[in-house]
């Protein structure tokens, strides 16, 4: 999902020798046009549609759009992260870390009579998502302050998170929750939909505007295109790298306030599946893992098609190992595919036929 | 430019026997023809010297040569039988070994280890060190090599690095022998050891492909010379008909007067001075210059000679360990680089792949980053896209980018119309000191012509024009001053007329403890 090659203005030499093609220079010139996802996407509903006849269920897809909206957040973040050319593997444990926060202050302010329902609700999801966001600045600053690789500080940070997480609840789930919150953040619904759709979509629009109309995003596309040329062109790396992290840490963090809320329990052992999944959604959604590349409304398809996956195959009982042998078969063949791409997109252009 | 008196005549030279031959041989790229047509051929006991502009073909002649890449169209030749080279390893097995520029040395294994690397001596798997340490040994004291096979290979100067790439050419039956610019890093002496070397293999029988871009050596060295230009092979001249000017012509397809421009000047204050400069990783040492709004100032020296660190350091870019540097009788020591482009300083990197263009991203967006966080460009932090279309499409006019598509990722675009993005990003800014650091490499004589141009009307209007150069005709005929640096001091300031290539020449060379 290259955007540039999709926002292109058609040259008029591409036009001329758009003449004569053989069905298989067709095929090649379609896939270079819309990238990995729309086929997967195709495949995947033929396959479930005809597996389960409640797939094409509208009802069903709201379903696949509210169980997801935990992971199309933190693919966003993800997003974020992986146009800087770096990556976020603290998403899962740093989901149980903020959930365990979120409910223990809750529960904490809740049963101390110390303030109103409402006051315990906003002082939980405050802070858990400012742990969030604490756990990506810490990502952040080792990233771009000391250097380390972001492989290497973002698995650390995740054996932290999770042992914080464990430490403040001995692995027992946190309980006490005032019911009003899962009430409203969990189950609540608005014009009709549930809320942290409403929420997730506020979120979408808000990550859109970050990459595509303000300064800060486009110093994400810069550092991960070429962190030399960003520094000799001005552009505070360090400071933007660093946001970019915290963006993304603050996402997570909102994220598992709402997965706490549809739990009604803080859980230490939530979220593992979801560096996997937020990778391969940004992947599948044609974000680089080089760095440069990625859209936002691209990487939101990608989650919501892991959804699809998931979904079909819970209709079609598929068992749940199965299930991860095909999501991590489908992330592998989502980055074979798009290097396949690459490749035809460098020969398509060297033969003029791309603008 | 005398002919040295040392040249050794070749005894096969033109009735040797064709060891290797291009045919009609043709290589694209995404977005450029890197060669066109070319035919070649190479006789067992000559030295055919490839001589062209940077981005004429010569890199990719020989890397189709050495295995390196496979031609689009044509045919490769090898002892009369048509080859399919798939790999380095294939042509070699023919006896065809390169040395690039880029050494294909693993560092962090020894001189033993990389010498035989890919074909360690040994059974099942286990590889007998001491066979391999021998076999090394001995490569080494046949070449007359001052290494230790025990060394490793960080540890080695580059000239010594390149040593070992030579004698890892050696270490097989070779045949043919490519030498990718071998002096560009070497002293005097190096060189000359080189030069030894390579009279030696022809006298032996063995071809080499000599790639070059300096007169002196084709004197030297060369049986037969091919010139390339734009990737076409332009004549073949032996040896005798060899001339400066001829070459010359015959490289850029024009007179030098058509190449480069005449330069208005009118040198007035001093804006930038640097005093005493040494930076952190002594790169350069104790380094004073000066640059006058209105003139173009030249930096020559060889790769590594400092004259780019003195530049990037002016910008911020390299660490400042002691003196001062002063913008506008302003002290602007240690400043980054946001600084310096505030105060109306661009720095246009020498490699725009890994230090100035995104490649993946669009020209308008490459373009407008310099410039983002100037009002015109974004309010708060929300961009205002039509100013930075506006801009983008006044200043690639300018440099005449071609084609003109603005949303185009820059990879996607030939060597020469990369370099006038880069030099767009400098335009879109209000600048009046510009450094230019080697404005010219890989790029086209069209577009060469287009940025020398561009600087002659930046100095024209009164802006301040550093460039940083190691190719000798630019600073020839193109700057009013010139520095020639060498081993990080400033060892010549030339004016005006005193700017000669023997003058430049003299300084590159090793003088002892001078």
């Amino acid at each position: 999902m290259n955007e540039t090659l999709q926002d292109e203005a058609p040259d008029p030499r591409t036009a001329e020798s758009r003449v004569k093609r053989t069905p298989l220079e067709w095929i090649e010139y379609g896939f270079v046009k819309i990238g990995v996802l729309p086929p997967l996407l195709l495949i995947a509903v033929v396959v479930f549609s005809q597996m389960s006849e409640n797939f094409l269920d509208l009802g069903n897809f709201e379903n696949v759009l509210r169980q997801h909206t935990f992971l199309i957040i933190v693919s966003l973040g993800q997003m974020l992260v992986l146009v800087t050319g770096g990556f976020d593997l603290s998403v899962g444990t740093g989901t149980a870390l903020v959930s365990v926060v979120t409910a223990t202050v809750m529960a904490d302010v809740y049963a101390g009579g110390s303030g109103s329902v409402t006051s315990a609700v906003a002082a939980g999801m405050i802070l858990g998502v400012l742990a969030g966001g604490g756990l990506g600045l810490v990502n952040g600053i080792g990233v771009s302050m000391f250097r380390v690789s972001p492989f290497i500080m973002t698995l650390g940070t995740a054996s932290v998170a999770l042992g914080l997480a464990l430490y403040m609840t001995s692995g027992v789930p946190v309980r006490g929750i005032p019911p009003k919150f899962s009430d409203i953040f969990g189950f609540g619904e608005w014009a009709g939909f549930a809320t942290p759709i409403w929420v997730t979509a506020a979120v979408v629009v808000v990550v859109s505007v970050i990459m595509t109309w303000t300064r800060l995003g486009r110093y994400f596309y810069a550092i991960g295109g070429n962190a030399n040329a960003a520094v000799l062109s001005g552009v505070k790396v360090r400071l933007n790298l660093t946001s970019a992290y915290v963006i993304a840490g603050l996402l997570m963090g909102l994220s598992a306030v709402l997965l706490t809320a549809r739990l009604e329990t803080g859980e230490a052992n939530i979220g593992t599946n979801l560096p996997l999944q937020s990778i391969a959604a940004c992947v599948i959604g044609g974000v680089s893992l080089r760095g440069g590349i990625g859209r936002t409304s691209s990487v939101v398809l990608g989650a919501l098609f892991i959804g699809l996956v998931q979904n079909g195959m819970n209709l079609a009982r598929i068992q749940s190992f199965m299930q991860m042998i095909v999501l991590g078969s489908l992330l592998i063949v989502a980055v074979i595919s798009d290097q396949i791409r690459q490749r035809s997109v460098a020969r398509l252009a060297s033969a003029g036929v791309l603008g | 430019m005398q002919r040295s008196t040392t040249r050794i005549p070749s005894t096969a030279g033109i009735d040797g026997d064709v060891l290797l031959e291009l045919r009609n041989v043709s290589k694209r790229f995404p977005g450029v023809c890197a060669l066109d047509q070319v035919d070649f051929d190479l006789r067992a006991g000559e030295v055919h010297a490839l001589f062209g502009e940077n981005g004429a073909g010569k890199s990719t002649l020989i890397s189709i040569v050495a295995g390196a890449l496979r031609p689009t169209e044509g045919a490769l030749v090898v002892g009369g039988e048509p080859v399919e080279l798939h790999s380095v390893r294939d042509a070699r097995g023919l006896g065809i070994s390169a040395v690039f520029q880029e050494f294909s040395l693993v560092p962090t294994l020894t001189v033993a280890d990389n010498l035989l690397l890919g074909s360690e001596p040994g059974t099942r798997g286990l590889i007998d060190r001491r066979t391999l340490r021998a076999d090394a040994d001995r490569l080494l004291r046949d070449l007359g090599f001052p290494l230790k096979p025990s060394q490793q290979v960080s540890r080695l100067s580059r000239a010594q690095q390149q040593m070992v790439e030579i004698a890892k050419a050696f270490r097989s039956d070779l045949r043919v022998l490519i030498l990718d610019e071998p002096t560009a890093s070497l002293t005097e002496t190096e060189a000359s050891r080189l030069f030894e070397l390579v009279w030696e293999a022809r006298g032996r029988g063995l071809g080499v492909v000599y790639v070059t871009h300096r007169l002196k050596e084709l004197y030297r060295l060369a049986d037969r010379v091919t010139v390339l230009r734009d990737g076409q092979r332009v004549d073949t001249l032996d040896q005798s008909d060899v001339s400066e000017d001829r070459l010359l012509r015959l490289m850029t397809g024009r007179v030098i007067e058509q190449v480069f421009p005449d330069v208005d000047t009118t040198p007035e204050e001093v804006v930038l001075r640097v005093r005493d400069l040494t930076t952190a990783t002594r790169s350069i040492l104790n380094v004073d210059f000066e640059v006058r709004a209105g003139e173009i100032v030249g930096f020559a020296g060889l790769v590594g000679s400092g004259k780019s660190s003195a530049a990037r350091a002016c910008f911020g870019a390299e660490a400042v360990l002691s003196g001062a540097i002063e913008l506008h009788r302003r002290d602007v020591t240690g400043s980054t680089p946001r600084q310096m482009l505030r105060r109306g300083m661009f720095y246009v990197p020498s490699d725009r792949k890994t230090d100035g263009l995104l490649m993946m991203r669009s020209v308008r967006e490459n373009v407008a980053l310099p410039c983002l966080s100037l009002d015109r460009f974004s309010k708060l932090t929300l961009l205002r896209r039509a100013a930075e279309r506006e801009v983008t499409d006044e200043v690639t006019r300018r440099v005449r980018l071609y084609p003109h598509a603005l949303e185009r990722p820059v990879e996607h675009f030939s060597g020469g119309n990369q370099q006038k993005v880069l030099l767009a990003k400098a335009l879109a800014r209000d600048v009046d000191v510009f450094v230019f650091d080697e404005p010219t490499v890989g790029v086209d004589v069209g577009t060469r012509v287009a940025i020398y141009n561009l600087m002659a009307e930046l100095c024209a209007k009164g802006a301040a024009v550093v460039l940083v150069s190691s190719d000798l005709p630019e600073i020839l005929h193109l700057t009013h001053r010139a520095y020639v640096f060498h081993h990080g001091r400033i060892v010549d300031h030339l004016v005006g007329d005193e700017i000669t290539e023997e003058n430049v020449l003299r300084n590159f060379l090793d003088k002892g403890a001078a």
